[in-house]
C-alpha cells in the first residue's frame, strides 16, 4: 500500500504535465483515461485533464468510450457548485447525450440545479450503477447540499436539513454532534416544531457581514496620481 | 481582411477555378502591382515597418477595389522575378493573395488546401528559421486571425457532405491532412512556445523585459514576428477552443494576457475586439455573467467613442458587426443577471434602444421569451464547428449546423432552469419579511417547491469565480431564519473612490490647460 501511492503520484503528475504542456496530441488518450479511472478509484479531481480527453473524443470519436465519459460526468456532478458537468456536456455530442445513462446523469444533475434535494436522492437511489461505481460520490453532494443551505438559511429545521443531505434518524443525530464538535454548528431547540440547526456565519446568510467591495480603491488606480499629489 | 464572419455558401463545384480565370488572367501583372511588390518588398528588407503598415493596409486595399473589385490578385509565380525570388516574400504575398480571395470571391476546394499549404510553409519558416523582419502588428494579427478563420469556414464547408462532387469527395479524401484540427492548435501552441511569450509577459512583469512598452516591437536590430505571432496565437487559441465547445480552456489559453490593462492585444482594433468578444462569451457560458457584463461594458463604450476614427479602414463593417453583437450579448447577460449598476450611462442607452423592448420580455420567462434568447443567441454566438473527419458513408448528410446546436439547447437549457427566479424577484421586492408559508400560497406552489426555488436563487446567483470562490451576483438577496425569509437589498454604493480620482486628474488637467495659456 505505501509502495503504491508514491507511485500514484507520479503518474498523475506526468499525465498534468502532458495536459499543460502536448495537449492536442492524439497519443495520449490511453493515458487521459486512464487517468480518469485512477481520478475515480484515489478521488482526486482534475476538469483540465477530463477536458482535454473529451476534446479528443470530439476530434476522433471512433475513439470514445461511453463508460468514460459518464464517469467524468459523475466526477463533474461531485464537483458542484462549479459548473464543471455544464463544461462537459458542451464536449459530448447530442447523440451521445441522448443515451439513457446520461440522459439520467442530466437530469440528477437537473435537480441539483434547481434544489431538488429529495427528488435527486430518490433518481440516485434508482440508478445505483451509476452512481456507486464513484466512491465519494454521496459525500460529494452532501457537501453541496449543505453549502446551499449554508447560503440560505441562518436557522434551518431538521427536516428539511435531512431532506436535502438525505441522512435520518440516528445517523442524522450522529452527523450533527460531528458538525456541532467540528463545523460550528449549533443544536437549538425549535419552538415545538423539533430541531432548529444553526449555520455558521458567512456574508451570504449574514448579509450585514458582507464586505462592501464597490467601494475599494484598488492601490494601481491611487498610484496612477502619485504624480499629480507628489 | 480579418474574417468575415458571415460565411456564404460557396457552389465549390471543381469549374469555380476555370470560371475565375476567364475574364482574368493570373500572369498579367499591371504596372502599379510591379511597384507595389517592389516597393513592399523593399521595405520588408530594409524594416521600414511604419511604409511596411502603409503599403499593407491602405495601398493593398486600393489596388484591390480599383483592380481586383472581384477577380484575384496576379498569381504569386507572375511576381516572384520582381522580388528576387524571396521565399519569405512569395510566402506572405500568397497568403495576402488568399485572404484577399476569401474576402471578395468563394474559394474552391483546392485553394483551401492550397491555402493551407501556404501557411504551413510560411508558419514553418517562421518557427525554424531565424526570420530577420519586423512587421506591422496589423499584419501579424490578420494572419492568426485569418488562419482560424479559414479553419472555421473549411470545417463549415467539410460539414455540408449532401452536395459534393465526385471530384471534391476525392480531393477531401486525398488531403485529409489539409485544416486538421490537430495541425491548427499545434500551430498556435507552437507560436506560443517557440517565441516564450508566456515567459517574457511575465518577466516583463517584474522589470525584466520590454515587450509591451515597445508594442512587440524589438529595437535591438531583432525580429518581432515569431513574438508577437506568439502573443497573439493565444487570442487564436481562445478562439479555437471557443469554436469547439471548450470555454474553460479557452479562458486558459488567454490567462497570460492582462485585460485589465492595455497592451498588445489592444493595438489593433480587430484584435482588441475578438479577445473581449470571445472572454465575454466563454465567461456567459460559464455564468460569470458579472464578469462578461464589466468587460462588454468597457469595450463597448470604447467602440462607441473611437469607430468614427475607423470609418475609413477594412475592418470597420467587421467592427460594427461584433458590435452589435457583443450588445445582443450585453442584453442576453443581463436579462439572466439583472444589475444595471455595471454599465455606463452610454451603452445602457444605446442597449435600451436596440434591446429594451426585447430584455423586458425576456424577463417575463414565457415562450416567447425563450424564442427571444434563441434568437439573440444564434445571432451573437460564434459559428461553432465539428472538428472531425466526415464520414464518407452512403447517405452523405449535412452535420454543419449540429456544433451550433448543441451549444444552443444547453444555453436554453440553463435560461429554462432559471425561469421561476423572475417570480421570486418580484416577490422579494415587495416584502422585507414573509414566512415561508405566505410567499408559496401568493406564487400558487407548495412550500417544498417554494423552498427549491429558493435554493436555485441561491444557488445560481452565486457563481464560482476563476480563483474558485463564491461570488454573489445577486441584486436582491435574503436569508432564511427556521420559516421566516428576510429580504436584504443591497443598496447602491456611491462609489467615493472612484469620483475623487476623477475629479483629481480632471482638475490637474485644467492646470495644465491653464499653464500652457500663460506661456503663449
Amino acid at each position: 500500500m505505501g509502495r503504491e501511492t508514491p507511485k500514484q503520484q507520479q503518474v498523475s503528475y506526468t499525465v498534468e504535465q502532458l495536459v499543460a504542456v502536448n495537449p492536442y496530441n492524439p497519443d495520449i488518450l490511453p493515458d487521459l483515461e486512464n487517468y480518469v479511472n485512477e481520478q475515480v478509484s484515489s478521488q482526486t479531481y482534475s476538469l483540465d485533464a477530463n477536458l482535454c480527453l473529451l476534446r479528443l473524443y470530439q476530434f476522433e470519436p471512433e475513439r470514445m468510450s461511453t463508460q468514460i465519459v459518464a464517469r467524468i460526468l459523475v466526477k463533474a456532478l461531485m464537483a458542484m457548485p462549479a459548473p464543471d458537468f455544464s463544461l462537459c456536456l458542451f464536449l459530448i455530442p447530442e447523440r451521445v447525450q441522448m443515451e439513457e445513462q446520461f440522459k439520467t446523469l442530466i437530469v440528477l444533475s437537473h435537480y441539483l440545479e434547481t434544489g431538488r434535494f429529495r427528488q435527486f436522492w430518490d433518481e440516485a437511489a434508482k440508478s445505483r450503477h451509476i452512481v456507486e461505481a464513484v466512491p465519494g460520490f454521496e459525500q460529494a453532494i452532501q457537501t453541496y447540499a449543505i453549502h446551499v443551505l449554508s447560503l440560505t438559511y441562518q436557522k434551518i429545521p431538521r427536516p428539511v436539513l435531512a431532506e436535502a443531505i438525505n441522512i435520518e434518524g440516528l445517523s442524522l443525530d450522529k452527523f450533527l454532534e460531528h458538525q456541532a464538535a467540528n463545523s460550528g454548528w449549533i443544536l437549538e431547540k425549535g419552538h415545538g416544531r423539533g430541531q432548529l440547526i444553526v449555520l455558521p456565519r458567512n456574508e451570504f446568510n449574514h448579509p450585514e457581514l458582507k464586505k462592501s467591495a464597490a467601494d475599494t480603491v484598488p492601490l494601481e488606480h491611487i498610484t496612477r496620481i502619485f504624480p499629480i499629489l507628489g | 481582411m480579418a474574417a468575415n464572419y458571415d460565411y456564404e455558401e460557396a457552389p465549390g463545384t471543381y469549374d469555380d477555378a476555370n470560371r475565375q480565370d476567364l475574364g482574368y488572367d493570373p500572369n498579367f501583372v499591371p504596372d502599379s502591382v510591379k511597384s507595389f511588390v517592389v516597393h513592399l518588398y523593399r521595405h520588408i528588407r530594409e524594416k521600414n515597418v511604419y511604409e511596411i503598415h502603409q503599403m499593407y493596409e491602405i495601398s493593398f486595399q486600393t489596388l484591390s477595389d480599383r483592380l481586383f473589385k472581384d477577380t484575384p490578385w496576379p498569381s504569386v509565380d507572375a511576381v516572384a522575378h520582381y522580388v528576387d525570388n524571396d521565399q519569405v516574400f512569395c510566402l506572405l504575398y500568397r497568403e495576402m493573395w488568399f485572404r484577399h480571395l476569401y474576402a471578395r470571391l468563394s474559394p474552391t476546394l483546392k485553394q483551401r488546401i492550397d491555402s493551407w499549404d501556404n501557411y504551413c510553409c510560411l508558419f514553418q519558416v517562421v518557427l525554424h528559421r531565424v526570420v530577420n523582419m519586423q512587421l506591422p502588428n496589423q499584419w501579424l494579427w490578420d494572419m492568426v486571425d485569418e488562419f482560424v478563420y479559414q479553419f472555421q469556414s473549411f470545417c463549415q464547408y467539410r460539414a455540408k457532405m449532401k452536395n459534393k462532387t465526385e471530384q471534391e469527395i476525392a480531393l477531401l479524401r486525398q488531403f485529409d491532412q489539409a485544416w486538421n484540427v490537430y495541425g491548427v492548435l499545434n500551430y498556435l501552441q507552437a507560436f506560443v512556445e517557440k517565441s516564450n511569450i508566456i515567459q517574457i509577459l511575465e518577466q516583463e512583469k517584474e522589470g525584466g523585459e520590454q515587450f509591451t512598452a515597445t508594442d512587440g516591437y524589438d529595437y535591438s536590430g531583432g525580429s518581432n514576428v515569431l513574438k508577437v505571432l506568439g502573443y497573439f496565437s493565444m487570442v487564436g487559441l481562445l478562439r479555437v477552443h471557443c469554436l469547439l465547445g471548450d470555454y474553460q480552456t479557452g479562458l486558459k489559453c488567454l490567462l497570460p494576457i492582462d485585460i485589465s490593462q492595455q497592451g498588445v492585444y489592444t493595438s489593433v482594433i480587430g484584435s482588441h475586439i475578438a479577445t473581449i468578444y470571445h472572454y465575454g462569451f466563454a465567461n456567459l457560458m460559464m455564468r460569470r455573467y458579472v464578469e462578461a457584463i464589466r468587460e462588454f461594458n468597457k469595450i463597448l463604450l470604447y467602440i462607441y467613442k473611437t469607430k468614427q476614427y475607423h470609418q475609413k479602414s477594412p475592418q470597420y463593417e467587421q467592427i460594427l458587426k461584433k458590435n452589435e453583437q457583443m450588445y445582443a450579448l450585453l442584453a442576453i447577460c443581463l436579462s439572466l443577471c439583472p444589475q444595471a449598476k455595471l454599465v455606463d450611462e452610454t451603452v445602457n442607452s444605446q442597449l435600451r434602444e436596440k434591446y429594451g423592448e426585447k430584455m423586458a420580455r425576456m424577463q417575463r420567462y414565457d415562450d416567447e421569451a425563450f424564442a427571444i434568447y434563441d434568437e439573440l443567441f444564434s445571432y451573437a454566438c460564434p459559428k461553432f464547428i465539428t472538428p472531425s473527419a466526415p464520414s464518407f458513408e452512403e447517405p452523405l448528410v449535412n452535420y454543419n449546423q449540429d456544433a451550433y446546436r448543441l451549444q444552443l439547447k444547453l444555453f436554453l437549457y440553463e435560461v429554462k432552469q432559471q425561469q421561476l427566479l423572475s417570480g421570486v424577484r418580484t416577490f422579494l421586492k415587495v416584502y422585507s419579511t414573509i414566512s415561508l408559508g405566505k410567499l408559496a400560497n401568493y406564487m400558487e406552489v407548495d412550500e417544498s417547491t417554494l423552498r427549491s426555488i429558493l435554493f436555485t436563487y441561491k444557488h445560481k446567483t452565486h457563481a464560482v469565480d476563476s480563483d474558485g470562490k463564491i461570488i454573489s451576483n445577486a441584486d436582491l438577496d435574503f436569508y432564511i431564519d427556521d420559516d421566516m425569509i428576510h429580504v436584504v437589498e443591497s443598496k447602491p454604493v456611491k462609489r467615493y473612490g472612484d469620483y475623487f480620482l476623477r475629479q483629481i486628474v480632471k482638475l490637474e488637467g485644467v492646470i495644465t490647460d491653464m499653464d500652457r495659456v500663460k506661456l503663449e
